[in-house]
């Protein structure tokens, strides 16, 4: 600690921190533009300037770093002239256009330049001009109002990992722009107009709709990835205009993906595949809007003749991950309330059997903040970057600081982390590569392995991450994530054990990156099948009577799409709540009862961390739709089931949770299952991912997203070895096929038609198909043998 | 003519023969390369050789003066990786010293900057030499060439124990990158703009390195002053001022041209060696150190002598040595119209204060120079330079500023006149009359 004096108060700082941070700490306030708490110094808009005693000139204090006895002074008259010649400059050629400017009201220049501007300019010449740059659908630019901080600049390259921003030509005719002819296509590009402290950079989906002192502000939380980012949900008119992230260090910091920014444009869908705004029900093939109490009678009806005539066990419920934890618990408890134990909301998963034998609620294993701790990390079976976006930032910061992160996957996707060690194997290869490691490090710990693992060896590749993970600096610092593929891998117990016992010859953590809001408030929810009921893949390979559906595509959402939708489809009853309607809903649905999203509700997500988040509605309900949890406790008094009286989704949340604490209890990832080294497949094997911005049924419904390069239609993608083999081109239109069937098996639709990519990021004998995509749906199951040919 | 007059020559010893005595054998026969030998086979300590370049109170030749042993003896001795950069971006208007040194004798520069690398314990160089004289890059290679095919360069120099190699690396011509901060940039491969110091190179440099960098001339001199001692070597020049130094001479002088004279030589002495002005007209002003040093009119420059703290007595900096001399046809807010063209060009757009302000500068200039100039506008301009100075990452906005604070300072009657009459002091007349003079005098002596 150093003692310096700040306008005469004296105060104890950080060695090694800067003046502006020191100002900060004791509340006052110094102008700037180019620092940012997140991102490298550049020092190059000088409105930092202040005073320091025996300094000839005006220094940086986003710069300079403190020392001892160092006297101050932010509002002296040299400060404040320096100050003030710098907003000066800043003006001369800045356009002054706010009042046509959407970031009038919350811009930093404005706003300091009523402090430190003059009326009027001396600078009678021309203004300069800048060209505006196309950087996708996302971000608009008035480069003209730029005034070449360069945030937006460093946060490419340091934050989302790649450089797609830089500073053209020089002096006056500087000019910030991406590569030629590119667009920033980073996952995280929202974030550059946060950062933009002018015009310069504003939200292309929201051009030109509000001024920012029109819209409410409520706060919410990202229904998307289990990280639970924390929002600011403006809204006008109740229609939520845009999204930005609400500051929580301790999850999203101060970013948001792209997707949970700007899927709220969902949330406003109109159309056929748009929101649902009026109950529905079918009455001899026809689609009738009707009363609720019409629909909520005739889905009561439903399910009690399904119930009656063919036992509780007959009625499935497919609940979408992405639901809250209060309508999770009361459609669980509905269920149950009719005798049915087919309740899940892993709709993704594949290998149910940890189920029973899992000593408490998977979760992340540790706080999401400690994950920038750790400085051994073994990611295994994710596509970080798209699934984790900024889980995957966190670790690119740590790996910069020199923690030593590796991969073990299906697909060398660039994490744009520096990474130590990486084992790219065919999916049904993971869990053997995952043993290797196990008993590699076993090796090095001087210990013995677990005797079944021991067939399995340790190459090179397995030796070389198994040596990192030992390196670091003690086991506690040491994490193995396992990321949404090895959740939905055929051997995901195994997975888990593997990662169980790594984790313990470490002496470190293990857990699970969870895949939607609420993948750890399912569990607590109770929202699981128990004793002989079915999971959510055995509900659809035994097709039931009746299914109800909340806030899922199924055929989209689950593990197996193509079986989701006939099991559906050949359903005598089907109850859908849903925020959304689609085509194949009016295929299979008896009845469509409207509930609203996120934003139209009350209701919590339990993250990832086991952090239980609570929210109110930013808005109200669009149409007829209404709070889920407030259908499902009507239909749970329709239906005669007890314990349905709450009056409010905090009575749900407390009776669900005995209480409302800041973490759920009970969290546990270990399990007692024997790892299963069998490998499954044999043949062509399917990788599949799913887009980041196919996800979930809100973000499939946001155009601006849907243009984005990370909307791209999906294509096979076939190392160069595999395409050889199979006599391929990048660039052929290809069938491909589930196993078995034949190119002219009649009748048959397990089959679809793509082109051929290549991407040598891909095991050898893997095709790379992205799945929760309306074009591969037919393909069916996320993890199969598939065959190609070119058309 | 590669020399064309000096006193007591060291950096020009090998010039006398022009484009055919650069080679390795002609400065081998010029005793060249005996220091390093000597250092090498005595295994001279790093500090001695420092001691002895402090002796000598070598200062910068690039333009700040700061003392050379100084700032070797700030490189850390511990770091496992250091560099040593040599500055031949030499884009100053005025100076064209760097460009004969590495042409007519590169292997000083050479043997300077091995020694340099000796002396903190760096095993890698790097030689930036600006983008507009390719042909000195090309030469300057041809002599690594030489110097590493005899040993000079590489592992084990000589069979010693040290070990150091040495690479050319062109810019592209941009006058920031002869600042040394933005020069490192650019060696990186990236945009050139001056970092923000602290840290200095000596901590942090090249590639995040502890890196020495000298100006070429400087590293020139490490041979001669190991020669003959660095008492002996202050003792050509006068305290605090040691040596010899290279004048670019150009402007309004009979003989333009580079000269090697003691510090401390009268100006007077030195435009009389450059043949004296041109047409026997009169001196108007002198700008006496490159063209961000403040210009100064004849008759302060006349009383002053040729080294670092006469200069800046005077209200001027030595800078490079490049000595500008402007005679009675310049019409003054023309020359700063034009030198002010040239900071609004080149200001790398960084901080704000340059980025806008050089661009004003020109313009309010420009505005006076073409007859639109308002009476506030001289105000105006120095207000302006004043939140210019001072407030930015590098010296580029003050040496921006220098030139027209400098020149209202000294010729404001001339500025004062264009903006009353809408036209310049200084009948066109005879500012024709003046370029003309140099049209027929060249033609003259190429007859």
């Amino acid at each position: 600690m150093v003692e310096i004096e700040i306008d005469g108060t004296t105060l104890q700082v950080v060695e090694g921190s800067t003046i502006i941070e020191a100002a900060h700490q004791m509340g006052t306030y110094i102008p700037h533009f180019c620092y940012h708490k997140k991102l490298s110094i550049a020092a190059n808009c000088r409105m930092c300037l202040v005073q320091v005693e025996k300094a000839p000139k005006p220094m940086p204090a986003c710069a300079t770093p403190v020392a001892n006895g160092m006297k101050v002074f932010t509002h002296s008259e040299l400060a404040v002239k320096a100050q003030k010649a710098v907003m000066e400059f800043l003006l001369i050629n800045h356009p002054l256009d706010c009042p046509i400017c959407d970031q009038g009201g919350e811009c930093q220049l404005q706003d300091l330049a009523v402090g430190y501007g003059e009326s009027a300019s001396q600078y009678e010449e021309e203004k300069r001009v800048v060209p505006d740059k196309d950087l996708g659908p996302l971000v608009a630019t008035d480069m003209t109002r730029c005034i070449n901080c360069t945030r937006c600049i460093r946060f490419t390259a340091e934050i989302a990992g790649f450089m797609e921003l830089g500073q053209s030509y020089r002096g006056e005719r500087a000019e910030v722009m991406p590569f030629i002819g590119k667009t920033v296509d980073t996952e995280l590009s929202g974030n550059i107009i946060d950062l933009c402290p002018v015009g310069a950079l504003t939200s292309k989906p929201f051009r030109f709709s509000a001024r920012t002192w029109e819209l409410s502000r409520r706060k919410s939380v990202s229904p998307h990835d289990g990280l639970g980012s924390n929002l600011i949900m403006q809204t006008k008119h109740h229609r939520v205009l845009r999204v930005l992230p609400l500051e929580n260090e301790a999850i999203n910091e101060c970013w948001l993906t792209d997707k949970e920014r700007y899927s709220y444009q969902g949330l406003n869908s109109e159309g056929d595949n748009g929101r649902l705004t009026k109950p529905m029900v079918k009455q001899g093939g026809e689609w009738k809007e009707v009363d609720w109490n019409v629909a909520l009678d005739y889905a009561a009806h439903a399910l009690r003749d399904v119930a009656k005539t063919h036992g509780g066990s007959a009625i499935g419920g497919l609940l979408s991950p992405h639901a809250t934890l209060e309508e999770m618990y009361l459609a669980q408890k509905l269920l149950r309330g009719l005798g049915s134990e087919n309740i899940d909301f892993r709709l993704r998963q594949s290998d149910f059997s940890a189920d029973g034998k899992r000593k408490g609620t998977p979760w992340l294993g540790m706080k999401i903040a400690e994950i920038g701790e750790l400085d051994r990390v073994l990611v295994v079976g994710s596509f970080l970057r798209k699934d984790h976006p900024l889980i995957a930032q966190r670790l690119r910061q740590s790996a910069k600081r020199g923690a030593q992160v590796s991969v073990l996957h299906s697909a060398d996707d660039d994490l744009l982390i520096k990474l130590e060690a990486r084992a790219i194997v065919a999916p049904s290869q993971l869990p053997a590569q995952l043993a290797e490691v196990v008993n590699a490090v076993a090796a090095l710990k001087g210990v013995a392995a677990d005797p079944a693992l021991a067939k399995v060896g340790a190459g090179d590749t397995a030796k070389k991450i198994a040596a990192s993970l030992v390196s670091g600096s003690e086991g506690s610092k040491c994490g193995v994530l396992l990321g949404n593929f090895a959740q939905q891998h055929p051997q995901a117990a195994t997975l888990n054990v593997l990662a169980q016992q790594l984790a313990r010859l470490l002496g470190g953590r293990f857990g699970f990156l969870g895949e939607a809001a609420n993948s750890v408030g399912g569990y607590v929810a109770k929202a699981i099948p128990t004793g002989d009921g079915l999971n959510a893949a055995a509900m659809l390979n035994t097709p039931r009577q009746a299914y109800v559906v909340v806030g899922a595509e199924p055929e989209l959402d689950c593990a197996d799409g193509a079986q989701a939708l006939a099991s559906l489809t050949q359903a005598a009853a089907v109850v859908v709540l849903s925020p959304f309607k689609s085509q194949a809903m009016l295929d299979y649905a008896a009845v469509l009862l409207p509930v609203s999203p996120f934003s139209e509700t009350s209701g919590s997500f339990v993250n990832t961390e086991g952090r239980v988040q609570s929210f109110y509605a930013a808005a109200k309900p669009l149409g007829e739709s209404r709070p889920a949890w407030k259908v499902l406790r009507v239909l749970g008094n329709l239906l005669k089931v007890e314990g349905f009286e709450q009056n409010s989704s905090e009575e749900v949340r407390d009776e669900a949770l005995g209480g409302a604490p800041e973490f759920v209890s009970g969290l546990e990832n270990a399990v007692n299952v024997a790892p299963n080294l069998e490998a499954a497949a044999n043949g062509l094997e399917r990788v599949a991912d799913v887009p980041i911005h196919f996800a979930d049924s809100l973000v499939r419904r946001a155009p601006a997203l849907q243009k984005a390069a990370d909307s791209a239609v999906p294509s096979a993608r076939m190392n160069a070895a595999t395409l050889v083999k199979h006599g391929l081109l990048a660039g052929d239109a290809v069938k491909v096929m589930r196993s078995g069937i034949q190119s002219d098996g009649a009748g048959d639709t397990a089959q679809v038609t793509l082109v051929a990519q290549l991407d040598n990021g891909l095991p050898d004998n893997a095709l790379r198909v992205a799945a929760a995509h309306a074009d591969t749906q037919a393909l069916g199951a996320m993890f199969s043998v598939l065959s190609v040919e070119k058309i | 003519m590669a020399l064309i007059d000096t006193i007591n020559p060291l950096l020009t010893t090998g010039w006398g023969k022009g484009d055919a005595g650069w080679s390795l054998k002609d400065y081998e026969a010029r005793g060249g390369y005996a220091q390093l030998k000597r250092i090498l086979t005595s295994k001279m300590s790093q500090d001695d050789l420092i001691a002895e370049v402090k002796k000598s109170v070598l200062r910068g030749r690039g333009g700040a003066g700061f003392p050379t042993g100084l700032k070797w003896s700030f490189m850390p001795k511990a770091a496992p990786e250091k560099y040593v950069v040599c500055n031949t971006d030499e884009g100053e208007p005025g100076t064209f010293k760097d460009r004969d040194l590495l042409r007519f004798d590169p292997h000083s520069t050479i043997e300077g900057m091995i020694i340099a690398g000796y002396a903190v314990g760096a095993k890698r160089g790097y030689n930036y030499i600006h983008g507009e004289i390719f042909e000195i890059y090309q030469r300057f290679e041809a002599a690594l060439d030489e110097a590493r095919a005899a040993g000079y360069l590489g592992e084990n120099i000589l069979g010693s124990e040290f070990s150091f190699d040495l690479f050319a690396h062109h810019g592209w011509g941009a006058y920031i990158c002869g600042e040394e901060t933005g020069l490192l940039e650019s060696i990186e491969g990236k945009k050139g703009q001056p970092r923000f110091k602290p840290p200095f190179p000596a901590n942090f440099g090249l590639y995040g390195k502890p890196t020495t960098i000298n100006n070429t001339e400087t590293f020139a001199a490490i041979p001669f002053i190991l020669g003959m001692g660095g008492e002996a070597y202050l003792n050509l020049g006068k305290p605090n001022n040691g040596g010899t130094k290279l004048f670019s001479v150009s402007g309004h002088v009979n003989r333009p041209g580079n000269y090697e004279v003691p510090m401390g030589t009268p100006f007077a002495k030195l435009l009389e060696m450059a043949g004296g002005m041109r047409g026997g007209r009169k001196l108007k002003a002198v700008i006496p150190g490159g063209s961000s040093a403040p210009v100064l009119p004849a008759d302060v420059m006349m009383d002053c002598t040729m080294d670092y703290d006469s200069i800046a007595k005077a209200g001027s900096m030595l800078g490079s040595g490049a000595v500008i001399v402007m005679d009675e046809t310049v019409c003054m807010v023309k020359a700063l119209e034009r030198l002010s063209y040239f900071y609004y060009e080149e200001s790398c757009g960084q901080c704000t204060p340059c980025r806008e302000g050089t661009g004003w500068l020109y313009r309010v200039v420009h505005r006076i120079e073409h007859g639109q100039g308002r009476q506030e506008d001289l105000d105006l301009l120095n207000r302006v330079t004043d939140n210019m100075m001072g407030k930015t990452i590098c010296a580029l906005a003050d040496a921006a500023a220098f030139p027209v604070r400098s020149f209202i300072k000294h010729f404001k009657s001339e500025f004062e006149y264009h903006v009353e009459h809408k036209k310049c002091l200084v009948d066109p007349e005879v500012q024709r009359a003046g370029s003309g003079f140099f049209r027929a005098s060249s033609a003259t002596e190429a007859a």
